[in-house]
């Protein structure tokens, strides 16, 4: 019930944000979003998903969309009302479809029979502990049997940075 | 920007402060025995210099940080990662095959080359952050002088 619940209030945080004009009230309501979010992984379990999605969509994101507003416009620009809406509608309405096609071959939620769960999951779960010598297994999978992907993501993130230096940094004057 | 800065915010934000960046260092040391780790940790510690520029103002912010500061620690965690990896590879082992690490039995190698490089991303992390953020607002605090 309170899954549900919470899953109809992200939906709607979802549709005010893209519909509201203000976009200050707009990453208010992303962090919303990200802050209902955080409590569905919870509840699903995923801790560290959760704290960041906690951390990063409902604080850092928000602080930064804000800083980005305060230095652009708080306002949206009223699009000229589009003449052609039907070949959009078409088109959305098709690739809904087939993503939900889609889902209908996926494995039933928490499948003790699906690929996911039969394949590295078992593994992870006897053996991370032993083999890396950490307990929790989301750290032993990020930094030891994916630490390549992890140094990807971290040297990712650098290169953000990077890329924010040389592209602001420079107008200083 | 500072003659607008309530005292209420400065007071709080001074309070609460210290108790974030410890979370924070918590978080990255602890992503081994419970949830989080060195990405979550290092939002935390850059989300409490934020906050510190938010209620003191950037240029307060930035003598206690330095854009040079914050410009070598963000290419510093990087470093740590990717030498943990390399030195794996010198000792004998494969690239971040941390157990090989010549500090006890490989277990307990594995675990401490993981927080060393949690260690890593949580710096890299936290320094881009404050970056981003000091990168983003300085226009404003110009404009408004």
């Amino acid at each position: 019930m309170i899954d549900l619940v919470m899953l109809f209030l992200l939906v709607v945080c979802a549709l005010v944000a893209i519909h509201i004009k203000d976009l200050l009230g707009s990453a208010v309501l992303l962090s919303a979003y990200s802050l209902i979010m955080a409590v569905v992984w919870t509840r699903l379990n995923a801790v560290d998903v959760a704290f960041t999605e906690a951390s990063v969509g409902a604080g850092i994101t928000t602080v930064l969309l804000i800083a980005a507003i305060s230095r652009t416009a708080r306002g949206e620009e009223l699009m000229p009302r589009a003449r052609h809406v039907l070949p959009g509608f078409v088109i959305i309405v098709v690739t809904a479809a087939v993503l939900i096609w889609g889902t209908l071959d996926m494995p039933d939620f928490a499948d003790p029979n699906a690929p996911a769960n039969l394949h590295v999951a078992p593994r992870y779960i006897e053996h991370s502990a032993e083999e890396t010598g950490v307990i929790n297994m989301v750290t032993a999978v990020l930094a030891s049997y994916r630490g390549y992907d992890t140094l990807g993501e971290t040297t990712v993130i650098f290169t953000a940075g990077l890329g924010v230096i040389l592209l602001l940094r420079g107008r200083k004057r | 920007m500072n003659m607008r800065v309530s005292i209420i915010r400065r007071v709080v934000s001074r309070i609460m402060i210290p108790f974030m960046q410890l979370f924070g260092l918590y978080v990255i040391m602890h992503g081994d025995s419970g949830p989080g780790g060195g990405f979550q940790g290092g939002v935390i510690l850059g989300a409490s210099i934020i906050l510190y520029a938010l209620s003191y103002g950037l240029d307060s912010a930035r003598q206690r940080i330095a854009e040079k500061t914050s410009d070598i620690l963000s290419s510093t965690g990087v470093f740590i990662y990717a030498a943990v990896g390399l030195v794996c590879m010198l000792i004998g082992g494969k690239y971040l095959q941390y157990n090989v690490l010549p500090i006890g039995e490989p277990h307990f190698a594995s675990h401490i080359g993981i927080l060393i490089i949690e260690i890593g991303v949580g710096i890299t992390v936290a320094a881009v952050m404050i970056t981003i953020f000091f990168e983003t607002a300085r226009k404003d605090e110009r404009v408004e002088k």
